[in-house]
């Protein structure tokens, strides 16, 4: 089984603003030294073993749905699953 | 009695439970910012609805460390009476004077409609108005109001009589209906229905101003 | 990106890209400068002379529309306008389009849209009240559309529900020419209690220009600035243009202007929303309002990214940012004001008498123009403009049904997108925070009442573009009165219209012409019944393809209800109530949606509204709830007397026997001018001896859901509970 393991975060020109209003209450909880706070979406897809052309599956599944390419990036890791 | 309607930075029926306060039930009641040290000379502490923080993160999640927090939890502790409304349901459980979490609806989206809920529990301090089983209507507006806890503090808050509101119909997917628990000592209700719209027959309906009215009658009950 | 020298600029044409044509680049550089514009002047007069800002190509049509009455305290060129409803109180309105945005990306473009509108509110020193939407899609037929309307749907939600705005009404449809080309058009409703703040100018030497609210990126500006290789390689581009929303800041902006203006007003001399072309545009229209000159220093604007030119910066479209100009003796107040609401504040420029706009950036000076040049200096285009063909060809074709089986058709129209139960979308917007709202979405206007007063404000989206599309005159006059009859059947006196003008490319003539005769419909209507325009936005270009939407215009109408007790519901009360139908129905099939249903398409002339009677049916109605006669009241629109009848049974979960004189084709009519109303025995002959004109008695309400009609060609009993269903539960299918 392959784990492939999907983050998704704003492009850096786009507003986080949830970033921003997390940031400020880790600032408030005395924590200054944090510079910038980015959320994004992570997820999960398992392929099966016999498959190999699923990193080009991963490329279409995130650009047509799991991230949305005007205000969003991706990027991924492939690894071996139980 | 006195009451705080506390004010967190995106809380938007604050204003709503003021004049819920003040023209409903005619008691004093005054907005406390965030970032107030005291509940001195409060008998009763109110969160209200809206989107603390803008709900980021999670709904309640930032709220819980505002400065005004702290003071909270002591009142709660001195069994005095608090009261949490949707997003203030949400604070209260991230906060953990109540159990639980508030997840989002089943249906993954936003509802705002008037619902039928049972009084399950009328011998609170917020529900000693209502008959038991009482069947009232009060609006819901929220996208993640869907209650969900583990099994084991499931069969505690029943033994307990913690859950004192349950939907008639279950709008949201919330565990066992649940709209409405307390904390064990039963001075802390979180609902996630807005009492607070249905004073007034004009707006739909008044029957959440019995639960402002039985937070009268147990205080005078405490004070005699 | 090295920025293009001004000779390059000129040499090269890329003036062109930005928008600006040839003539208009000469007029800039050899009446106006006497000198070639540099970068950042090119990009500054683009945008201001862009049809969005200065509304060049329709100026001349729009001065066709009626602003005045004894009510209008601020009317078109503000941020809204303003009426006077009594007691030192006004209502402040208005509607904006966010067309192109949502198409690009639905959620964040509705969301702005929201947002954007709101800031117009209460940069007028208003407390918003309630919002309201007019969205047009394409048919609920393929995944992308349904994706579309889900994500403009929940963007909407998302803003108004979080920062805590009741949306209280609206309108959804759904026609093949949206699809590529949806409309998004959003409206704010807010209450001035200091209808004497003067507001959105920048007067007096030496006074400072603030700067509040968001921080600005490079959100929202256009295509000529951004790297051509942007767009090509997917995983490197690292740099968006899409507006983001933040209405957890909104909230916080919102709350510090209506305070400020209330609680201190005499520390500011004026306030505008930074909307679209962003810092330029809210500056030089404040300066050029005063008859001053500013000098802004970039170098002090908040920025979230780095290395930001002064082109992008004076047009970014970062949201929730806002401009004050405040007296330098009270400039600490103004910013400790806002610190407390833990927004930035700094100050960014100041006034000047010279009428000269001066932009500093990096210690250079990057612009130097008239003020006036950017707002006043826009040529007006007069666009040549021809009646389309279609009307032409069609001008005698009458669409006749065919009615096979009455309670097939009247299911059948109960289903369609356009008539079906709006439920699906609207619950999902909070529809009653604040504890106001009287009447929720779903009636024929939303119902807010002024808290502390007898008084409520009715509201109300509108538009039927098909009747547009045939006939722009005369669907321009619909629009409006249909909109005044929901004001009119919930109790209200119809005060005054904010538009949206969402039309094809002006430069097509039958496109132009279509935006011209429409104004002047609307414009001949709002005069009948003293309801000014005023405030409102024109969105053109919307095509795709080169084939155009229909001529959209969407009538945002608001109602005064002087007392709450006359707020009147569709929904029919109890049985053995009377039903009236209040006009005369003739065979008005074109454009209807009987038409689509049954044709596929639409086909022919509109007849003529008779002004006098309209207004004479409205006046009757509003008579009536005031003398407490009715006990319910329907506007009848889409799908004609069926669909108005069986709506107003749902409710209650009630029904209706009725005998009538009409056809059971002219049940569907979409003739104007009607009413459906119910009221209660005993005010029978109080009720016909008001009713001075064509009314007929129906029936009455039954306690049962079950809908037995008699019409002149058939008897037919049907259920209601299925017609219920029908009504409830189509959209919720085609969704899925």
């Amino acid at each position: 089984m392959k784990l492939v393991k999907v983050y998704v975060t704003l492009k850096d020109s786009v507003l986080d603003a949830q970033g921003e209003a997390i940031k400020s209450a880790i600032h408030s909880m005395g924590y200054n030294k944090v510079e910038n706070v980015g959320m994004g979406k992570y997820f999960e897809l398992r392929f099966a073993d016999d498959y190999s052309d699923f990193e080009k599956d991963v490329d279409a599944i995130c650009d047509d749905l799991l991230a949305n390419p005007n205000i969003e990036t991706y990027r991924y890791e492939i690894m071996e699953a139980e | 009695m006195k009451f705080a309607v506390i004010n967190f930075p995106g809380s938007n029926c604050d204003m709503d439970l003021y004049y819920a306060v003040r023209d409903g039930i005619e008691q004093q009641v005054e907005l406390v910012d965030y970032r107030a040290q005291s509940l001195e000379g409060f008998d009763g502490v109110l969160i209200p609805g809206g989107f603390s923080y803008g709900d980021y993160l999670r709904s309640g999640a930032i709220a819980v460390h505002a400065p005004i927090v702290k003071e909270i939890i002591r009142f709660a502790n001195e069994g005095k009476i608090v009261l949490g409304i949707c997003n203030g349901f949400q604070i209260l459980t991230e906060l953990g004077l109540l159990p639980g979490a508030l997840i989002q609806n089943g249906q993954s989206r936003f509802i705002c409609e008037t619902v039928a809920l049972r009084v399950v529990n009328n011998e609170t301090a917020f529900t000693n108005g209502y008959s038991k089983n009482e069947i009232i209507n009060i609006p819901i507006a929220h996208g993640e109001g869907r209650y969900y806890c583990d099994d084991k503090t499931l069969s505690e808050l029943e033994a307990n009589n913690q859950i004192v509101f349950k939907y008639l119909e279950n709008v949201n997917g919330s565990v066992e209906h649940i709209a409405g628990v307390t904390n064990k000592q039963k001075n802390v209700l979180g609902m996630m229905p807005h009492p607070e719209r249905a004073i007034e027959k004009i707006l739909g309906s008044d029957d959440g101003l019995k639960l402002f009215q039985s937070i009268i009658n147990y205080q005078v009950k405490v004070n005699n | 990106m090295t920025e293009p020298t001004a000779k390059q600029i000129k040499d090269e044409k890329l003036y062109q890209q930005w928008g600006l044509t040839d003539s208009e680049y000469e007029l800039i550089s050899t009446k106006i400068l006497k000198r070639l514009p540099n970068y950042t002047e090119t990009g500054l007069y683009s945008v201001m002379w862009s049809e969005h800002c200065s509304y060049k190509n329709s100026k001349k049509v729009l001065r066709k529309m009626p602003n005045k009455s004894e009510r209008v305290i601020a009317g078109p060129g503000e941020d809204a306008g303003i009426l006077d409803i009594g007691d030192n109180q006004a209502v402040v309105f208005k509607a904006e389009s966010h067309n192109h945005p949502s198409a690009v990306e639905p959620y964040q473009g509705a969301a702005t849209g929201v947002g954007g509108i709101i800031r117009d509110i209460f940069s007028m020193g208003a407390q918003p009240i309630a919002l309201l939407n007019s969205l047009k899609f394409g048919p609920l037929k393929d995944g992308q559309t349904k994706h579309l309307v889900n994500e403009v749907v929940a963007g909407i939600g998302g803003y108004g529900n979080c920062i805590g705005l009741p949306t209280v009404g609206g309108e959804i449809a759904f026609e093949d020419c949206y699809e590529h080309n949806p409309l998004v058009n959003a409206m704010c409703v807010g209450l001035l209690n200091n209808t004497d703040f003067k507001h959105g100018t920048a007067s007096g030497d030496k006074n400072l220009i603030v700067y509040v609210g968001a921080k600005t990126g490079r959100d929202g500006i256009h295509g000529a600035t951004f790297a051509s290789d942007e767009f090509t390689d997917k995983k490197n581009k690292q740099r968006s243009a899409v507006q983001v929303g933040n209405p957890f800041i909104e909230k916080l902006l919102m709350d510090a202007c209506v305070e400020i203006i209330e609680k201190h007003p005499e520390w500011i001399l004026g306030i505008q929303d930074m909307g679209a072309a962003g810092l330029v545009s809210s500056t030089a229209e404040m300066a050029s309002k005063a008859g001053s000159g500013l000098i802004l220093n970039l170098d002090k604007v908040p920025q979230r990214e780095t290395e930001m030119n002064a082109y992008e910066m004076m047009l970014s479209e970062s949201q929730e940012r806002m401009v004050l100009c405040v007296k330098p003796e009270f400039v600490d107040n103004v910013l400790e004001f806002f610190k407390h609401f833990e927004l930035d504040a700094v100050v960014i420029g100041q006034v000047t008498t010279d009428k000269q706009y001066k932009i500093y950036h990096q210690y250079q000076l990057v612009t130097d123009i008239p003020v006036d040049s950017l707002t006043e200096d826009v040529p007006e285009y007069d666009r040549e403009e021809i009646q389309p063909q279609r009307m032409i060809e069609d001008k005698d074709y009458q669409f006749v049904p065919d009615i096979d089986s009455l309670e097939e058709t009247w299911n059948e129209m109960l289903q369609r997108p356009n008539i079906a139960s709006k439920k699906h979308f609207y619950q999902t917007y909070d529809s009653q925070v604040k504890a106001n709202t009287l009447v929720r979405p779903g009636s024929d206007s939303g119902v807010v009442r002024i808290r502390g007063t007898k008084k409520a404000i009715a509201m109300t989206n509108d538009s039927n573009s098909k009747y547009v599309y045939l006939n722009p005159f005369v669907g321009g006059q619909i629009a409006v009165m249909e909109a005044a009859r929901n004001i009119v059947a919930s109790g209200g006196e119809p005060i005054g219209v904010t538009d949206c003008l969402n039309y094809g490319n002006p430069e097509n003539p039958e496109a132009f012409w279509e935006l011209d005769k429409s104004v002047e419909g609307i414009a001949s209507a709002c005069e009948k019944i003293n309801t000014p325009v005023i405030s409102g936005n024109v969105s053109l270009y919307n095509e795709y393809n080169d084939v155009a939407i229909y001529p959209s215009p969407m009538v945002g109408m608001v109602g005064l209800i002087s007392d709450i007790d006359n707020v009147t519901t569709n929904d029919f009360k109890e049985s053995e109530d009377l039903i009236y139908l209040v006009g005369q129905t003739q065979d008005d099939f074109n454009g209807s949606e009987l038409q689509m249903a049954q044709f596929g398409k639409l086909k022919g002339n509109l007849r003529n509204l008779d002004l006098d009677q309209e207004k004479l049916h409205q006046d009757l109605i509003r008579q009536a709830i005031s003398q407490k006669l009715i006990k319910s009241c329907h506007d009848l629109s889409e799908g004609g007397l069926a669909v108005a009848l069986s709506e107003s049974t749902f409710e209650n979960e009630l029904g209706f026997e009725i005998k009538t004189g009409l056809s059971s084709a002219q049940m569907f009519s979409e003739t104007q001018s009607r009413f459906l109303v119910t009221i209660a025995p005993e005010n029978k002959s109080a009720f016909e001896k008001l009713m001075t004109t064509d009314i007929e008695y129906l029936g009455k309400v039954i306690a049962t859901p079950e809908f037995k009609v008699t019409t002149a060609n058939e008897s037919v009993e049907m259920s209601g509970s299925v017609a219920a269903k029908n009504w409830k539960e189509a959209i919720t299918c085609l969704m899925k």
